[in-house]
């Protein structure tokens, strides 16, 4: 019941996505209709065609060349409409599909991002993907089939309402069986279908994390492991994928049977009233034709069922992540921030990522334009947190964050966002040429500013011995780049667009000492007028900030500069003395 | 593709069976047009009430025998085609396992993926497509000619033409739309990587702002992707409506020679409605066999895809037999010590090239580290740190030279055994969904909650898996997202150290620790029992301080070697880094 619930408001949506294809869709109906219509006429013809050929001596030949220059045209028209029907077909669907993925696609560019932190991209992606393409052939047949089908039925019943009316009702009353077949079916393999593309999708999963960390697997030489438990999923979705295949297949061969019983029975009583004179035997004819056409449509229409069965399931899937709750848009009357300052004051700021366990808890700061504030502190001590909150990829849950006196939940996440640069921890690249990486802030910026921020990050020098100089092309995980040139690269990115506000989350970690002094100094003029937040590890870094917060289970247990904590001689000072271990 | 059929190996019977029943399926169908004719000319000619009664009842038990056989084929097809997918896919899993880290660069990851998953997907439906109606639906057709023939030879003549005619458009058609079809599955791949990039790449696409950009990027590809299907799909559109008119006309032509055979009393007027009834089945079973072969071409080229990922051979075989002997673990320690003269590690002259790189990576690399010694490799970003130190688990082969492990050639060891023997903590902390107890049984399967917790302290990563609700059974999520970056660090260090490695390779593995976890790491690894080899590659100086031995590399060349004091001595590069990072320390204090 609940499943059924489900499948109508799956596909109540699948309609919404296709009320802008009306005209389209109206033509394919028009065209199926006039098809049918024309296909059905062609057994009369032949049957009226069978009554001339009654015997030797008995062949009405003018009236045969007659009918047969009528089915002629009939049959090219017949043609010619058919492809117009499945060219709009097509259209639409694969126009649908489109509107779909983009819309998957445009949802996961405002989801908040506790949800991607939380759902594997390996899953995302197979919805995105994988089910939308199943989704794609299940509407394709469904177009093709359903209308044609349906019209099909319809065009049969009047054409043998008008031979003969009591085998016509002997027909109507045997086909429903078949219809019951296939729903009896089509109900029971629903969840099968469901089970099928939930396992998929965690060995998906599997799939994913493992092939993208192939190399660690193969470091740990655990190819034997992942593979165990690679095959224990692939088994249990073996074993529902036989299952879902299987009693699904069963539809055409059920409802074959009953229309082979259909057609028996046809056959007996137009034979019996052929003796009675009631029916010609061409009538005979056309009936056993139509007998066949009029169930072969029940064929179709019920594996178009099992197929968009498999397909609503999947579009179900797609349809749940389109939903998500988006992240809480700007407010309508959000400020479109502009030449940021960079004063930024938080104000008891509480914030945690699973509610029962509370990471910040009344967190304040607060920064003049222009300082530098080095954050220090034990690994996982809630510093990539913080910067989470500062822009806004997650919301506090208690408390404020005000750049330059306004909140910036009252700006628009865009203007706030393009007030800081970022660099992180884990340097990321998109695939394409080390150019178009480097003007993602600024893709206006002209190709002396572009090279001169290469230059200042000391990435223009390895840039220019690429093969291709700074079109290279480089894949989505930056490829044969080494650690240290992607996150030069990521530098260089920031260093062209220099924003007012910096977040340098251990920007320079895997960066040899000789370049970083380089990079540090181009900081340091980067920097300069610009308040920047900095994840370090360095203690030359830390010491030259005005202030330092020293952070520890998501609480700023100490604040102030260098000789201040070094005099406080506390958990800072610890840390400090340790260096020299 | 070819190959991919030895996968079906176990499923000989099903892979006969199924046709067979299908095809026995068929031959009943066979047989109504003929009952249907016998009614005719004699049951309504003869006025036999009961003959026609009879011959309906033949019709149903051919439905019923029918319906049993169909089942039965249903059953084998679907047996066959998931077990075989599911064969190819654990196949297919493992020999992407197989592949080395060259193999792995080239084919990237994002196709390997659509490899695993939609790419079999399609293979499976495909496969129990034909399986079910290959065979079935030409033999309807040629069963329907040859029944012709029977009933009137002229009028078959008829089928002999139109068949061939139809094949032509068919398979005109289908050749055409083969490689568009793999077209559409690139363009397919292409969409897949931007959504991929864009949920790994979100934090930073969203700091920049880029959401529209890349909306739009999508966009651009998603509408290239759908305009290609759209013109296949015109093509694929003609096919009904062609086969249609053939067949049709080809009917008109059989009622027209039927009343002449007729007028000529060679047939009776039931055999002419038996002919037209075959030539009805022809059309029926030409669109099924047509759609089927939509669908097998769609499967074969994903079969081929997939066959040719297959055809990726290791190019690093692993023909090695010599078993690292047990001295060379962490165990051995407390043993005396024979082989203590011979090296660890030795590299000898090595060169190393990259498959698609244009210059050595490293050139001329020779140096031997003893059991228990700490090495210590520092230089520039790109100077070759990474790649020396990949030669030792042989996850690149040295292009020249040779690289020798406890006095023999890293090629001797299988490679699983030599994988044992190193640990390796890559720069990239990579966790996998799991407990934490599971992720750090990756270094030793049946380690202990003792042996683990031991590992874990050394990595100073207690309090992480204390500070987690369930400790050891914290479940970590996939890419171990609910975790810091130096968590993640600690962890992957604790993870090798299980093992008990002979030699630890430590790849600039600590950035994401701050000064005292790094030198707590330090120490603890240091007091591990003494037979360990431990190479730290790092970017700090004070990290390789200590080291026994100290390896310079300047863009894949050894600029010096020794330890810190011999080097600040000897060595100009050495002395710049050293002085870079101290001096400034001792200036500010």
């Amino acid at each position: 019941m609940k499943n059924r619930k489900i499948r109508k408001g799956t596909l109540g949506k699948v309609m919404h996505y296709l009320k802008k294809y009306w005209f389209l869709m109206a033509l394919s109906v028009l065209f199926a209709g006039v098809t049918v219509a024309m296909t059905l006429y062609i057994p009369i013809l032949v049957g009226r065609a069978v009554d001339l050929i009654a015997g030797s001596g008995a062949v009405d030949f003018v009236g045969i060349i007659r009918i047969l220059k009528e089915g002629c045209a009939i049959i090219l028209a017949t043609a010619v409409l058919q492809w117009l029907m499945n060219m709009i077909n097509n259209k639409i669907t694969y126009q649908v599909i489109r509107d779909v993925r983009n819309e998957a696609f445009d949802k996961l560019q405002s989801l908040p991002l506790s949800y991607l932190d939380r759902h594997p991209s390996g899953e995302v992606v197979s919805r995105m993907i994988a089910d939308v393409d199943q989704f794609a052939d299940g509407l394709l047949m469904g177009f093709t089939q359903f209308f044609t089908g349906a019209a099909t039925i319809l065009g049969t019943l009047v054409f043998m309402l008008t031979i003969n009316v009591w085998i016509t009702l002997l027909v109507v009353v045997l086909t429903p069986l078949s219809l019951f077949v296939a729903k009896f079916i089509a109900t029971h393999t629903y969840d099968m279908f469901r089970l099928q593309s939930e396992t998929r999708a965690e060995q998906t999963g599997l799939i994913d994390e493992m092939i993208g960390n192939q190399k660690v697997v193969q470091a740990f030489a655990m190819e034997d492991r992942i593979q165990d438990k690679f095959d224990e999923i692939d088994r249990r979705l073996e074993k529902c994928s036989l299952k879902a295949i299987f009693y699904s297949s069963l539809t055409n061969p059920g409802t074959r049977f009953v229309n082979n019983v259909v057609y028996a029975c046809v056959a007996l009583t137009g034979a019996l009233a052929a003796i009675g004179g009631a029916i010609s035997v061409g009538g005979l004819a056309t009936f056993l034709s139509y007998a066949n056409q009029y169930t072969k449509p029940f064929n179709d229409i019920s594996s178009v069922v099992t197929e968009l069965q498999n397909s609503l399931a999947c579009a179900s899937r797609v349809f749940e992540l389109i939903e998500e709750p988006s992240q809480i848009p700007d407010a309508p009357d959000a400020v479109e921030f502009k030449d940021a300052y960079g004063a930024v004051e938080l104000e008891h700021v509480s914030f945690s990522y699973t509610k029962d366990k509370p990471l910040i808890e009344d967190l304040n700061l607060s920064v003049k334009p222009g300082q530098r504030i080095a954050i220090v502190g034990p690994t996982g001590c809630g510093k990539t947190t913080l910067i989470n909150l500062l822009m806004r990829f997650y919301d506090v849950d208690g408390g404020g964050i005000r750049m330059d006196g306004t909140d910036i939940r009252r700006m628009t996440r865009k203007s706030l966002r393009s007030a800081y640069g970022m660099v992180l921890q884990d340097t990321w690249l998109k695939s394409g040429t080390i150019r178009e990486n480097i003007l993602m802030g600024r893709p206006d910026a002209t190709e002396e500013e572009m090279i001169r921020a290469a230059k200042e990050a000391h990435a223009d020098s390895f840039i220019r011995r690429l093969p291709g100089g700074y079109d290279t092309v480089i894949q989505e995980d930056g490829g044969s780049l080494s650690q240290g040139q992607k996150q030069l690269l990521c530098i260089s990115r920031v260093m062209l667009c220099l924003p007012p506000v910096l977040i340098l989350d251990e920007a320079t970690s895997s960066i040899d000492t000789r370049t970083e002094i380089r990079i540090q100094k181009a900081f340091q003029r980067m920097m300069e007028g610009r308040t920047s937040f900095v994840v370090a590890h360095r203690l030359s870094t830390i010491r030259e900030s005005d202030v330092i917060l020293v952070m520890k289970d998501g609480h700023i247990i100490e604040q102030g500069n260098h000789e201040e904590l070094l005099g406080r001689n506390g958990f800072y000072a610890k840390l400090y003395n340790s260096q020299n271990l | 593709m070819r190959k991919l059929l030895v996968y079906l190996k176990d499923y000989k019977k099903e892979t006969v069976l199924a046709p067979l029943f299908k095809m026995l399926e068929a031959s009943f169908e066979l047989f109504v047009p003929l009952v249907v004719a016998a009614i005719i000319d004699e049951g309504i000619a003869g006025q036999d009430r009961f003959f026609i009664l009879q011959r309906c009842g033949i019709l149903i038990l051919l439905g019923l025998i029918g319906l049993v056989c169909s089942v039965t084929a249903q059953y084998y097809a679907a047996r066959a085609a998931v077990g075989f997918t599911g064969q190819v896919r654990r196949a297919l899993f493992k020999h992407i396992q197989s592949l080395s880290y060259t193999e792995i660069d080239t084919i990237g990851t994002s196709t390997m993926i659509t490899r695993m998953t939609s790419d079999m997907n399609q293979v499976q439906n495909g496969l129990n497509l034909t399986l079910r109606l290959f065979l079935r639906s030409p033999f309807v057709v040629f069963g329907a000619m040859i029944m012709a023939f029977q009933i009137d030879v002229k009028c078959a003549l008829i089928f002999l033409v139109t068949i061939p005619i139809l094949s032509v458009v068919v398979f005109g058609i289908m050749l055409i739309s083969i490689p568009l079809y793999r077209k559409v599955q690139q363009r397919l791949d292409g969409v897949l990587g931007i959504a991929r990039e864009n949920l790994i790449g979100v934090r930073v696409l969203r700091a920049f702002c880029k959401e529209d950009e890349e909306k739009e990027r999508f966009w651009k590809k998603n509408e290239e992707l759908t305009g290609l299907q759209k013109y296949v799909g015109r093509i694929s559109a003609l096919l009904n409506p062609l086969t249609y008119v053939i067949i049709n006309l080809a009917i008109l032509i059989l009622i027209h020679t039927g009343a002449v055979q007729v007028e000529l009393g060679i047939l009776a007027q039931g055999q002419v409605v038996a002919l037209y009834n075959y030539m009805s089945q022809i059309l029926v079973e030409l669109i099924k066999l047509a759609n089927l072969i939509i669908s097998m071409t769609r499967a074969a080229a994903c079969a081929r895809r997939i066959q040719s990922v297959f055809e990726i051979r290791s190019s690093m075989p692993d023909t090695g037999t010599e078993e690292p002997g047990p001295l060379m673990g962490v165990s051995a320690a407390t043993e005396p010590e024979p082989a203590a003269a011979v090296p660890a590690v030795e590299f000898c002259h090595v060169n190393l090239r990259y498959a698609d790189g244009g210059e050595d990576a490293l050139s001329d690399i020779d140096f031997s580290v003893m059991p228990g010694e700490t090495v210590g490799i520092i230089g520039g970003t790109g100077s070759g740190k990474s790649s020396l130190v990949n030669l030792i688990p042989r996850f690149y082969d040295a292009t020249g030279g040779s690289v020798r492990i406890y006095g023999h050639d890293v090629k001797d060891y299988p490679v699983k055994s030599l994988r044992e023997l190193v640990g390796v903590v890559p720069q990239k902390a990579a966790l996998f969904h799991g407990s934490i107890r599971e992720n750090l049984q990756w270094g030793k399967k049946d380690a202990s909650d003792d042996e683990i917790m031991e590992a874990v302290r050394t990595a100073q990563a207690e309090e992480v898996v204390l500070g987690k609700e369930g400790g050891l059974d914290y479940e970590i999520e996939q890419g171990g997202r609910n975790l810091s970056g130096g968590q993640k660090q600690r962890l992957t260090i604790a993870r090798a150290l299980v093992k008990k490695p002979g030699i630890l390779i430590l790849d600039d593995s600590s950035s994401a620790l701050d000064f005292a976890t790094d030198a707590a790491l330090r120490a603890a690894v240091r007091e591990l029992s003494g037979q360990m080899t431990v190479f730290i590659v790092s970017q700090r100086a004070s990290s390789i301080l200590h080291a026994d031995k100290i390896l310079v590399l300047d863009d894949g060349k050894v600029a010096g070697m020794g330890t810190s004091e011999e080097l600040l001595q000897s060595c100009q590069v050495y002395r710049e880094i050293y002085e870079t990072q101290f001096r400034k320390e001792a200036a500010n204090r």
